[in-house]
């Protein structure tokens, strides 16, 4: 599914993991997602003084596209056989075996922007005050990743990441739930 | 004489195609054993890092492309700083330099590229390097911390390597001069614009690039010690070093002798298998597939070495597997210049339709072939860049958007909507019920 169409060999071996995934037929381009992400990654925890105070302001992990009536959010969607994490030049980002998150060790990224080159998302940016390469970490130490919670229509639905295996896949979301 | 055990996988070469293998293999087999060869004494570190570290900007703990627990958690045994000299492929075992013959069930060359050396006087001389690793750079970090003087560098090619020195050298005070051959530098990875774009940083930085032109010999005034170069119109450029930078090549070694298929370097199928069984190859020393070229050809960058390297390993561990294609692909990010691009640079006939959009620091540009995109270079905002690469690599006919790629505007939903919402696996309605509602979870359908 995602990222290509092959099957997801090792996916569900250690863990299953969410994934946040856009319903665009509700998503009116409202930002929210994008104003909490950035509060979220932002020093200050009050919105006011992140965006007033903060400077460079905090740089969101997902992005928020419009085309007349058509919106979205698109983020990092850790993608099974990642293609910036083969890309990665300095071992930077890898993914979690436990977790099976796409993660990144901003003190090892140089920012070359390989990683970017290869997203079929666009989900990666590029802090240009530091020189590196941020992403969504699907805000581990929330239950539900802040994009999602503080979308006012359930465009954003974090949910289990459907296998190419169909019981399993049937069980996780049995579990899910 | 005991029978030497038969490791079951050996990887001649520890960076990113052997990384990319080991960790294939162990993700469906735990348990087999993989020794990893490497005559560089180090852990796998990140080649093209090495110009951080001369620049004094990163140490070579920094620099390793895993953590060090790398090896000991995945049981992977490491033979480090010693030689492949030998490959038997009908006994499946190899030499090495300094210990016993190792055997093996299946090979991976990894080897791997080696710099060209132009035959050209001087080439022997204290004070003339390569830069290809980790030694190279400390080498020549060596040289520099002798002197209190200002080092000047002649800097020979102006490739990818050429600009990863000079910029590295360029820290570290060095005067540097590149002579590059062609017309323009990072002529193979760049097109016109973006390579005077490049250039233009580079001079504001104080380096003098000089084109078209050779150099014929390296000149020493003190034995053993460079004094500087000459080149083909009868200048001279007085320098205390020299880089030479004009190309990588496959590292063939012992691999030309061994009954192995090479053209210019190991040809490999879609598995990446050599023409001889149990032997595979990936990276630098391997031509694999290119899916702008449709045929075999060298693509050395490090993903592609990275990801032919997991092919490799998933089929040397008995899981049929195909690798997707690479082609050349690069990010740039020389002087604060940010450009990345992929498949062709320049279109090769009038066949070819180019569309540009350039304005402020932005440029865009794509090549398209049959409605396809061919190739693409964007410079400054590279952000998207990734979503134009992918419906190249995927072969998407773009000519009903190929104007909004280019536009300022461009992102996912730009595209269509079924290229749209495959990308970005929006739940279809019968998902999306289900989240609300699990009784009858038969009904799923799941998007493949
Ligand atoms: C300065 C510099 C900058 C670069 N910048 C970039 C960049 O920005 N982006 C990018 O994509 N790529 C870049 N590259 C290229 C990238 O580093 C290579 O494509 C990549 O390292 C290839 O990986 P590999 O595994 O095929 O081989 P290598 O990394 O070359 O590793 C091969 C290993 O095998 C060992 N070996 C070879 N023969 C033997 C033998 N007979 N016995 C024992 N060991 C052996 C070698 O010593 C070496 O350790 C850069 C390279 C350099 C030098």
């Amino acid at each position: 599914m995602v990222c290509g169409n092959r099957l997801p060999h090792y996916f569900l071996q250690e863990g299953s993991m969410k994934r946040v995934y856009v319903n665009e037929d509700v998503c009116m381009g409202c930002h929210l997602c994008e104003i909490y992400c950035q509060l979220k990654h932002a020093k200050s925890k009050d919105l006011i003084k992140a965006f007033k105070k903060e400077s460079p302001r905090p740089l969101p992990r997902l992005r928020v596209e419009e085309k007349g009536v058509l919106s979205l959010s698109s983020r990092c969607q850790h993608c099974d056989d990642a293609p910036c994490v083969q890309a990665c030049l300095t071992g930077t980002l890898t993914r979690d075996p436990v977790s099976r998150l796409v993660t990144a060790d901003s003190e090892r990224c140089i920012g070359c922007g390989t990683c970017m080159l290869v997203c079929p998302l666009g989900a990666l940016r590029m802090d240009t005050e530091h020189k590196k390469m941020v992403k969504c970490d699907l805000c581990q130490d929330e239950e539900i990743p802040v994009c999602v919670a503080n979308c006012p229509n359930e465009a954003l639905l974090y949910m289990e990441v459907p296998n190419g295996n169909d019981k399993l896949e049937k069980k996780e979301l049995t579990q899910t739930q | 004489m005991s029978v030497p055990e038969k490791i079951k996988y050996l990887i001649i070469g520890n960076s990113a195609g052997g990384i990319g293998a080991a960790e294939a293999i162990r993700e469906v087999d735990k348990k087999g054993t993989i020794n990893v060869i490497s005559d560089e004494p180090y852990p796998a570190y990140s080649r093209p890092l090495i110009s951080d570290y001369l620049a004094g900007d990163y140490t070579v703990e920094k620099m390793l492309y895993r953590p060090v627990d790398f090896y000991e958690k995945n049981s992977i045994k490491t033979i480090l700083g010693d030689k492949v000299i030998q490959l038997d492929t009908e006994k499946h075992t190899v030499k090495l330099e300094s210990i016993k013959p190792l055997t093996y069930q299946k090979l991976l060359l990894a080897t791997g590229g080696s710099p060209i050396i132009p035959r050209i006087e001087g080439n022997g001389l204290q004070g003339v390097f390569t830069f290809n690793k980790l030694d190279d750079a400390r080498s020549i970090d060596e040289f520099l911390n002798r002197y209190t003087k200002k080092i000047r560098a002649v800097v020979i090619g102006g490739g990818l390597i050429g600009a990863s020195v000079t910029e590295a050298l360029l820290k570290r005070e060095v005067k540097v001069t590149i002579v590059e051959m062609k017309d323009r530098i990072l002529n193979t990875i760049l097109d016109e614009e973006t390579s005077a774009m490049e250039a233009e940083a580079l001079v504001e930085c104080g380096v003098e690039i000089i084109t078209d032109h050779t150099a014929v010999s390296i000149n020493s005034y003190f034995p053993g010690e460079v004094s500087g170069i000459s080149l083909d119109d009868g200048r001279s450029i007085p320098c205390d070093m020299v880089v030479i930078a004009v190309g990588v090549q496959p590292r063939l070694d012992f691999i030309k002798n061994s009954g192995i298929k090479v053209n210019r370097g190991v040809i490999v199928d879609r598995q990446m298998q050599t023409s001889v069984a149990d032997v595979y190859a990936c990276g630098d020393v391997a031509e694999a597939f290119d899916f702008i070229y449709r045929e075999n050809r060298l693509t050395p960058i490090w993903p592609n070495a990275y990801a032919g390297g997991r092919t490799a390993g998933r089929n040397m561990a008995g899981i049929p597997d195909k690798y997707p294609g690479g082609t050349a692909m690069n990010a740039v990010k020389y002087f604060g210049v940010k450009i990345v691009s992929a498949g062709l640079v320049v279109p090769p006939d009038e066949s070819y339709e180019t569309l540009r959009e350039v304005h402020d620091h932005i440029y865009r540009k794509i090549i398209l072939r049959d409605g396809k995109l061919a190739g693409m270079v964007f410079a400054g905002d590279i952000e998207k860049s990734g979503i134009v690469y992918n419906l190249m690599k995927d072969g998407t006919d773009v000519s009903s958007f190929k104007e909004a790629i280019i536009s300022d505007d461009f992102g996912l939903t730009s595209l269509p909507d079924d290229i749209r919402q495959a990308k970005l696996a929006t739940p279809p309605d019968k998902y999306i019920s289900v989240v609300t509602s699990i009784e009858e979870p038969e009904e799923i359908v799941v998007e493949e």
